[in-house]
């Protein structure tokens, strides 16, 4: 745990890590239960923000019922690394695709880039993956695709 | 969902408001009133529209390791192992995909030591002799929010 986050961060950022409480005023809610007021709590993860300890502060959707009902994981092999370093960030210009990492490979993976492509279809998913294709000249691809959701969970970071 | 619910949501998953009344806020954005704005995120979450509303955390900037894992399963194993690998609470994401590569993990820890013994415990005691250890090496992007076109209402 990064040395700057002290207890009483901690004590905020569990309020945080799932769900905000569902009251008009949440945060009123939240100082109550720390024992701080309102106002410290709202600068206290406007502070979180600023420093980049948090990400993203707000809704997450469950897309399945939102209208994005394929995403696919886009497996490309790009064997030299100066490539991977010129296409990683085109592939990531594309809209539909929310992740873009570089990973490693092995003998019988010989993947190296990944990116998660979303669409409202799995066709969606495959014409966008064309696309990222003719776009990079990345040839030799696939597009895996989840068959089975074991879980699906947000990091609880500090506890329960 | 009608047109302010999307607003609603474009709104809100791109930044929940960070201020007293962060209802008002949302209602003056979209021109509803605060206690409608209100409403219709409570309905959205029932719904199940709204899976969440709160933070989501750099795991680097809080000094965690994170990294994508998959295992050759045998299918008549998979359901068991599955399992095993979802008791951890280190684990937020598992999945089954169409591969020889057939099950695929992410985990988070506070050191690369604490993912490796997750990986040695599940091999064990799911008894398969390899997990695959794939932490990003570059990463180009991480977005997580998606704009709602503008379609007819289906409300």
């Amino acid at each position: 745990m990064n040395p700057e986050i002290n207890d009483i961060d901690k004590q905020v950022m569990r309020f945080l890590q799932d769900n905000i409480p569902s009251t008009i005023r949440p945060y009123q809610d939240i100082a109550e239960q720390v024992g701080l007021t309102e106002d410290e709590i709202i600068e206290k993860i406007a502070s979180y923000k600023e420093k980049g300890w948090i990400r993203r502060y707000g809704a997450t959707l469950r897309h399945q019922n939102a209208g994005f009902k394929a995403n696919g994981m886009g497996i490309w092999q790009v064997p030299d690394v100066e490539d991977r370093k010129r296409l990683g960030p085109i592939m990531a210009e594309f809209d539909e695709v929310s992740h873009a990492y570089e990973r490693p490979s092995f003998e019988d993976w010989p993947y190296h880039l990944f990116t998660m492509i979303h669409g409202e279809s799995k066709a969606e998913v495959e014409e966008i993956a064309k696309k990222i294709s003719e776009k990079t000249g990345v040839k030799e691809y696939k597009v895996l695709y989840s068959t089975r959701e074991f879980k699906k969970s947000s990091m609880r970071y500090f506890g329960s | 969902m009608d047109r302010q619910d999307r607003d609603i949501l474009n709104l809100i998953q791109t930044g929940f408001p960070i201020a007293a009344q962060p209802y008002r806020v949302i209602g003056e954005k979209v021109g509803i009133s605060e206690k409608e704005a209100f409403e219709r995120v409570t309905k959205l979450k029932s719904a199940d529209v709204i899976r969440r509303i709160g933070a989501t955390f750099d795991s680097r900037k809080l000094h965690f390791k994170s990294t994508l894992c998959s295992a050759k399963v045998p299918a008549e194993k998979l359901e068991e192992v599955a399992s095993i690998v979802s008791t951890y609470p280190e684990v937020t994401h598992n999945y089954e995909r169409n591969h020889q590569y057939n099950l695929w993990f992410t985990v988070i820890a506070e050191s690369a030591e604490r993912i490796e013994e997750i990986l040695a415990e599940v091999c064990e005691k799911g008894g398969i002799p390899e997990v695959r250890n794939m932490p990003a090496t570059q990463m180009f992007k991480i977005k997580v929010n998606f704009k709602f076109k503008d379609k007819k209402d289906e409300s």
